[in-house]
């Protein structure tokens, strides 16, 4: 035991001599889960606030062309350039100076009246209110037409595509609806239709109990990128372990009536607390720095302890994880990198920053082995499910167990490197 | 005391033996040189007697003990100074030697007195609260051996404890070394310095391409070659005048 406080000493110690690493351990986490945490929040905003020039190339000049131009006026998202060409439109928005150029055709708004009146028409005739007209002619139909830069991400291309079908399909319903009227009653003022959608949309946030849950961009982002931050422990502990064998102190230490087990416990304490107040300066971040920048407030109300607990039991896979890598690296060269992408690769298959259910099949599979997985589910469930600690057993225990497999593996294997 | 036994080192993807069927026996309370020219198996053989390294082939005893029965109670009973400066460059002087001395059991006050005691003997009470970081290589290799010596082993390796320091650093160091072989340490270290091992060994061992060419008492030896003034003409007779670079 004595030999355990003697190594933890020394690491802490070790730690605190190196105050620009003790710097990057705790200030880079909390830099990064408020950037990434502002920025996805603000993802959430950009249709309603953040204004994106785009291009609109209005040939029709109708009724129509109106209506699109004030729907997306009214959206608050796009701030409109009116005055260019198709084609000046199209080089523009190619050269990545306009995301969007919407181009709405000639005579959108008259061909489309002509239409759905000889369509309604048709039908008056057909259920014998009127006589049928003979002198239907074909309309050929119309194209709205959307430029988008190729550097577009495809999820916003798609919000920008739904937004404008549903608004063309408003117009074109309310069309129809005009064109019965003004077939059935002389008087434009009489309300024959309701237009205002039958079907409506309510979210209603699932229940736990009567507490309700209501998710938000923090909630989200705080254990996930406090994971990501725990996670990247493995590269200062996978260093410190590579920067004894190249000191020499290994050789002195692998000379000493040590276990190389109690040297690794003496890290594993160390990097284990301060994973801990990595994870403690995240919550005081979601607490009192968010609502300061205008992001909403983190709420750990009765879920402290058990937030806690998952940190413990993350914070020690990552230590495992470290502990392996740093045994088994011979150089800085190698851990650093290496440690570095493994992070990365382990948050993209546990969910960090795309959600496990939208990965293709085989991800999803690949994802259950990612640690970062089993932490992030048993932080969303304390954070968004209000779950009891019965429920995140299978996950705590998963982590457990793997700090103890890469623990016994890196033992192992320093023992086979160096028996005699 | 040490009683190697054919013992032999081959490397992996090494063409040839470091240590070659050696047989060497060091008796109690010697101070045991081995010298040889670069590449001639001196460190790799000490890193045999150390548990650095497993032999490829032969065996040896400690004091009776092996490494395979007695791992621990071997550890507690020699005491090994590496080439390399082997101590934590951000800790103290103090602070390192806590930690390595903490490692083999001590502790507390009789730790304190044992580190403050050698710090003493060896000039560095002073520069007991210094980072090692802000040392000379003198100084570095002072520390490095007081760190290898606090629990008080029976028998000390030395890798070629004395390179690279001046000559007064030099002159401490042999002079704390034969105070420890008085008090009964069996001594057995590596160097280059001829003219110190003359001085400082009562026995020497001249090994050459991982084998064992000369073994006895330097005077011994010197008197053996008629053409030899001192060690050093002992052992460019016997090893040659030729370069030994190797990659």
């Amino acid at each position: 035991m004595h030999k355990l406080w003697a190594s933890t000493y020394k690491e802490l110690l070790l730690l605190s001599r190196d105050i620009g690493g003790v710097a990057i351990l705790f200030v880079m986490p909390m830099v990064l889960i408020i950037t990434v945490t502002l920025i996805q929040d603000s993802t959430f905003k950009t249709i309603a606030d953040t204004n994106i020039p785009i291009l609109l190339v209005n040939n029709d000049n109708g009724e129509v062309s109106k209506t699109i131009e004030k729907g997306l006026e009214t959206a608050n998202a796009f701030k409109m350039v009116l005055d260019k060409t198709e084609e000046e439109a199209k080089e523009l928005v190619y050269k990545g100076t306009y995301q969007l150029a919407i181009v709405i055709p000639e005579n959108l708004s008259a061909d489309l009246e002509r239409k759905v009146n000889q369509n309604v028409n048709s039908i008056i005739a057909k259920i014998g209110l009127e006589e049928a007209t003979t002198d239907t002619v074909a309309i050929p139909n119309k194209e709205v037409r959307l430029y988008f830069d190729p550097a577009t991400q495809q999820s916003f291309k798609a919000s920008v595509k739904n937004g404008i079908d549903k608004m063309v399909s408003k117009i074109e319903t309310e069309s129809i609806y005009k064109a019965f009227q003004k077939q059935i009653t002389d008087d434009p003022s009489e309300v024959i239709f309701e237009t205002e959608n039958f079907i409506t949309f309510k979210e209603i946030v699932a229940k736990n109990g009567d507490q309700e849950i209501l998710p938000n961009s923090v909630q989200h982002n705080v254990p996930a990128w406090t994971l990501f931050a725990i996670f990247f422990i493995i590269v200062p502990l996978s260093i410190n372990i590579v920067k004894e064998k190249s000191q020499g102190t290994f050789v002195r230490l692998r000379t000493n009536p040590v276990s190389y087990a109690t040297v690794l416990a003496g890290k594993t304490l160390v990097y284990l607390v301060v994973c801990i107040i990595q994870f403690v300066l995240m919550l005081l971040v979601g607490l009192f720095v968010f609502p300061e920048i205008g992001l909403p407030t983190l709420d750990v109300s009765g879920r402290l302890p058990l937030l806690l607990l998952v940190t413990v039991f993350t914070g020690l896979a990552a230590i495992g994880l470290g502990l392996l890598l740093g045994t088994i690296a011979t150089t800085q060269e190698q851990s650093a990198p290496f440690g570095a992408t493994l992070v990365v690769i382990l948050a993209a298959l546990g969910g960090v920053w795309v959600p496990v259910f939208i990965m293709p099949e085989i991800m999803q599979v690949l994802s259950n082995i990612s640690p970062m997985n089993w932490g992030l589910n048993a932080y969303l469930d304390i954070f968004l499910r209000n779950t009891s600690v019965v429920e995140i057993l299978p996950e705590i225990s998963l982590l457990f167990l793997f700090f103890i497999t890469t623990t016994l593996i890196a033992i192992v294997y320093n023992e086979k490197k160096n028996a005699v | 005391m040490i009683n190697i036994e054919q013992i032999s080192k081959k490397y992996k993807m090494a063409e040839s033996y470091s240590v070659k069927d050696l047989d060497l026996f060091i008796a109690e309370n010697e101070i045991f040189g081995l010298l040889g020219p670069n590449g001639a198996g001196k460190t790799t053989l000490i890193s045999m007697l150390c548990s650095l390294i497993k032999p490829t082939s032969g065996s040896f005893t400690i004091n009776g003990l092996t490494y395979k029965k007695n791992k621990n109670q071997l550890k507690q009973l020699i005491g090994i100074v590496p080439q390399e400066y082997a101590l934590y460059p951000t800790l103290t002087a103090f602070e390192n030697l806590k930690y390595f001395g903490s490692m083999y059991g001590l502790k507390g006050k009789e730790l304190d007195h044992q580190i403050y005691e050698k710090l003493d003997q060896l000039g560095l009470l002073a520069f007991a609260n210094k980072k090692i970081e802000t040392f000379s290589g003198g100084m570095k290799r002072r520390v490095n051996l007081i760190a290898s010596i606090l629990h008080d082993p029976k028998v000390l390796f030395l890798d070629e404890p004395t390179v690279g320091v001046d000559v007064q650093s030099k002159n401490v160091i042999i002079d704390f070394l034969q105070s420890l072989n008085a008090k009964g340490t069996t001594i057995i270290y590596t160097s280059h310095h001829l003219n110190e091992a003359e001085l400082f060994c009562t026995q020497v061992a001249i090994i050459d391409q991982g084998t064992l060419i000369v073994k006895g008492k330097p005077k011994a030896l010197i008197d053996k070659f008629d053409s030899a003034k001192n060690l050093e003409d002992v052992f460019l007779s016997l090893t040659g005048k030729g370069l030994r670079d190797s990659a």
